[in-house]
């Protein structure tokens, strides 16, 4: 067992990184950690960026990460994984799925909305290594476009050690009995994804 | 057994625990899951009020009948309470009355950042503040014991941090049933009826409370000293504890669960120990001042910020820079983009969003109100000019006509805030002979805080049917003649509703009635873009719903977020946007 993990999830109100850091905190208990949690309510969840810390570790005090100790971001839309170079270091993994929701200046022509490559210098200026997933399109193959976090979370499990039976039981436990088998869809290509 | 729950849950299952009979609030941003959650626990009858003083004389009436009580509300509304707990604080509670309050350091959903410790001192009575979720869970039993063996309202003060962070809780035995028997009201007017004479006696009663809480705050094992190496001793409450946690890993630490009264001989005992003593807290430097007042020289202020909530970082880069700890090296330095902001708005198919699209359109004056139609003040709508507190926005407009303005005016306030504080400055309206206009942007639920019910539902926190108050038939029964309740999808009707009211001279009321798309999870097929047709003149961007996009040539709907409202459609002048049939 490592003795820490942390993972920032980074998204927009609406798109479901709440499920998603539940079940990562459920699996970090389940597999011996403390784990905290923390996220933003409020005004945020209509629209506006949201994020979510989950601490991992032998015994976590701050509900919150500390800039630049980040293990993994998870960025549920692209111009959200952006904002977070300070929080990512050297052993960061940034997956970013490949979603992108314009904001209003965008759309109204005052901002522009940054390009792959320049997320990616971003967050490799910082010393991350980013990881492409395509979460919102596989979503929709599967028929919802709210799995893409599901899928995201498949993907990060291969990074980690604990089990597969771990994840599916606790997706299976966490989501409404008639999205199960869909959200086990959903985990199981977020795997694949990373196989190949 | 153990489980995850957040601070607010925490706060829930430990107010199950300890025999809570009685629940009573008023939702608001981050309290407001308390409630929630203990509604659903056997033996618990829970209401939320129409505003938090209401819900705090709930409170203190199911205490008097010698019940276990608590009242939840957030920071600003125990501004609201205030008259009720100060008075409180002299009669005492007979049962138990436990106060849990959030405050918001950030402002993350919030007006202001208050520090609600001073309440404690003001009011007199005793604080605590749990520092994560299990704590939370533990100190609503050591409220309700204090509340009862010193006869006090106690306040549990929470943050945004601990409300809504989550951590691992070990799960107790279910409750022995407190089966509660009705029991002959206490009749103690000396006690309880704070005339003058009564109240004066009272007050040396508060005197002499406090002096057996301060000797409580010395022995209960809530505070505590926590042994450490090296020469620094850090005293913190709270959420602040964990952060520090992390940044002085080898100091001793004295951690408060108590904040008010404070323990002197601990601190003292704590500074005997240690070459220095440093305070970790957000906002006033409240334990500070009182650590200073016994004459023991103390690090906080000025080496920690006032504004804003903390986190280790935070903590860690202010203490380095006062020589505490280690510096940091720097980190590498990243490149700081110009990246577009996105901020909150209203969700798609809001039924605020015409209102405020013709509010835009006729260049009204518009004094708002809390809830979450105060976004109707972000851009591209940009249409609300004040928002001040709860149900501030009736008084601002009569205020703003009374000092004669060019503008067309109007106030803004949606349905829940009006029961919550409207009606009384709705009555001043009339009976001041004002002539202002009144727009209840009314969803038919609490919708900013998640969807809790209020007098206008017909339904209870409890799933319990009641009557539902009308509020159209409330503005005409105090005396507005002009009353108009209109549907805001029919977006010329609400364009002539709203022109014909603000330049009436009449005291005049729009009730502007949808129910909230995401409580009744209203669907339908998102309107397509006919590329051909449209112009690109950007009109219907300018509504501001997240699903529309700027593309090539035109404009793109993301069916994934539309639910298809229409209105986009009614507001293209080339009619490009067709709504499916
Ligand atoms: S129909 Fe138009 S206005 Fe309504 S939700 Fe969809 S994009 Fe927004
Ligand atoms: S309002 Fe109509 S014409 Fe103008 S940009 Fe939108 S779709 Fe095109």
């Amino acid at each position: 067992m490592k003795n820490k993990y942390d993972f920032l999830f980074a998204g927009v109100g609406g798109q479901g990184t709440i499920l998603a850091s539940d079940i990562l905190s459920e699996v970090g208990m389940r597999s011996g950690y403390d784990v905290k949690k923390s996220e933003v309510h409020g005004m945020s969840q209509r629209g506006g960026a949201v994020e979510s810390h989950v601490r991992w570790g032998e015994k976590v005090y701050s509900p919150l990460i500390e800039e630049g100790n980040t293990d993994f971001l998870l960025a549920f839309e692209m111009l959200e994984a952006a904002r977070w170079p300070h929080f990512t270091a050297a052993n960061t993994v940034a997956l970013i799925n490949r979603h992108q929701i314009f904001p209003p200046s965008v759309n109204l022509g005052q901002a522009k909305y940054p390009e792959e490559n320049e997320i990616e210098s971003i967050l490799a200026g910082a010393g991350a290594k980013v990881v492409w997933v395509d979460g919102a399109a596989k979503a929709l193959e599967l028929g919802n476009a709210a799995l893409g976090g599901v899928v995201l979370i498949g993907a990060l499990s291969t990074y980690l050690d604990e089990p597969v039976e771990v994840w599916e039981k606790t997706i299976v436990e966490l989501v409404p009995a008639k999205f199960k088998e869909l959200n086990v869809q959903a985990f199981r290509a977020g795997r694949e994804l990373m196989q190949k | 057994m153990k489980k995850i729950m957040s601070g607010n849950e925490a706060l829930a299952y430990g107010a199950y625990l300890a025999g809570i009979k009685v629940g009573a609030g008023y939702p608001g941003t981050p309290s407001t899951e308390v409630l929630e959650n203990y509604s659903r626990y056997p033996g618990a009858y829970a209401e939320w009020s129409p505003n938090e003083k209401v819900a705090m004389d709930v409170g203190i009436g199911a205490a008097l009948g010698g019940k276990r009580a608590m009242v939840t509300m957030k920071h600003v509304g125990l501004n609201v309470a205030a008259d009720s707990l100060f008075t409180v604080s002299y009669t005492g509670t007979n049962g138990a009355l436990i106060i849990i309050n959030s405050d918001d350091p950030s402002m993350h959903s919030s007006q202001n950042e208050q520090d609600n410790r001073h309440y404690a001192r003001a009011s007199k009575v005793v604080m605590l503040e749990p520092a994560d979720s299990e704590e939370a869970k533990r100190f609503v039993k050591v409220a309700v014991e204090i509340s009862e063996t010193f006869d006090t309202p106690v306040i549990l003060r929470t943050t945004t941090r601990l409300s809504h962070s989550r951590c691992i809780v070990a799960l107790e035995d279910e409750p022995a049933d407190i089966v509660v028997e009705p029991a002959a009201y206490e009749r103690n007017a000396s006690k309880y009826v704070m005339v003058p004479m009564n109240a004066r006696q009272r007050r040396l009663v508060v005197e002499e409370r406090l002096k057996k809480l301060a000797e409580y705050a010395e022995t209960t094992p809530i505070n505590f000293i926590e042994p450490g190496g090296g020469d620094i001793g850090v005293i913190a409450a709270g959420v602040s504890y964990q952060y520090a946690k992390e940044v002085f890993p080898e100091a001793t630490f004295l951690k408060l669960g108590m904040v008010y009264p404070l323990p002197k001989q601990l601190i003292r005992d704590l500074a005997g120990r240690v070459k220095q003593v440093v305070v970790v807290e957000e906002l006033d430097p409240f334990i500070e001042e009182h650590v200073r007042l016994l004459g023991i020289p103390v690090k906080g202020r000025e080496v920690f910020p006032g504004i804003a909530e903390f986190s280790q970082g935070r903590v860690r880069k202010h203490a380095a820079a006062a020589g505490l700890v280690p510096k940091v090296a720097d980190p590498p330095a990243v490149q700081t983009p110009q990246l577009p902001v996105r901020p909150p708005m209203l969700c798609p198919g809001c039924a605020h969003r015409p209102v405020f699209y013709a509010l835009q359109r006729l260049r009204v004056a518009v004094m708002g109100d809390i809830g979450c139609y105060t976004l109707g003040a972000a851009p591209p709508l940009g249409s609300m000019h004040s928002c001040i507190c709860m149900g501030a926005s009736i008084g601002n407009v009569h205020g703003v006509d009374r000092a004669k303005v060019k503008d067309r005016t109007a106030a803004v306030i949606g349905d829940s805030t009006f029961f919550h504080s409207g009606i009384a400055p709705l009555i001043n309206l009339i009976s001041n002979g004002g002539n202002s206009t009144v727009i209840v942007v009314d969803n038919r639920i609490t919708a900013m805080t998640g969807h809790q019910p209020h007098p206008g539902t017909g339904w209870t926190l409890m799933g319990k049917e009641v009557p539902n108050v009308s509020i159209d038939a409330l503005a005409r029964a105090v005396g507005f003649k002009k009353v108009d309740v209109i549907n805001p999808y029919d977006f010329k009707l609400v364009l002539d509703t709203i022109r014909d009211h603000t330049s009436s001279d009449e005291p005049s009321l729009i009730v502007s009635q949808y129910p909230c798309v995401l409580n009744i999870r209203e669907k339908k097929p998102a309107p397509t873009v006919d590329l051909d047709a449209c112009n690109e003149c950007g009109t219907c961007l300018r509504i501001g719903c997240s699903p529309m996009t700027k593309v090539d040539g035109g404009v793109a709907i993301d069916p994934a977020l539309c639910i298809g409202c229409g209105f986009c459609a009614s507001v293209c002048p080339q009619s490009a946007i067709k709504v499916p049939s």
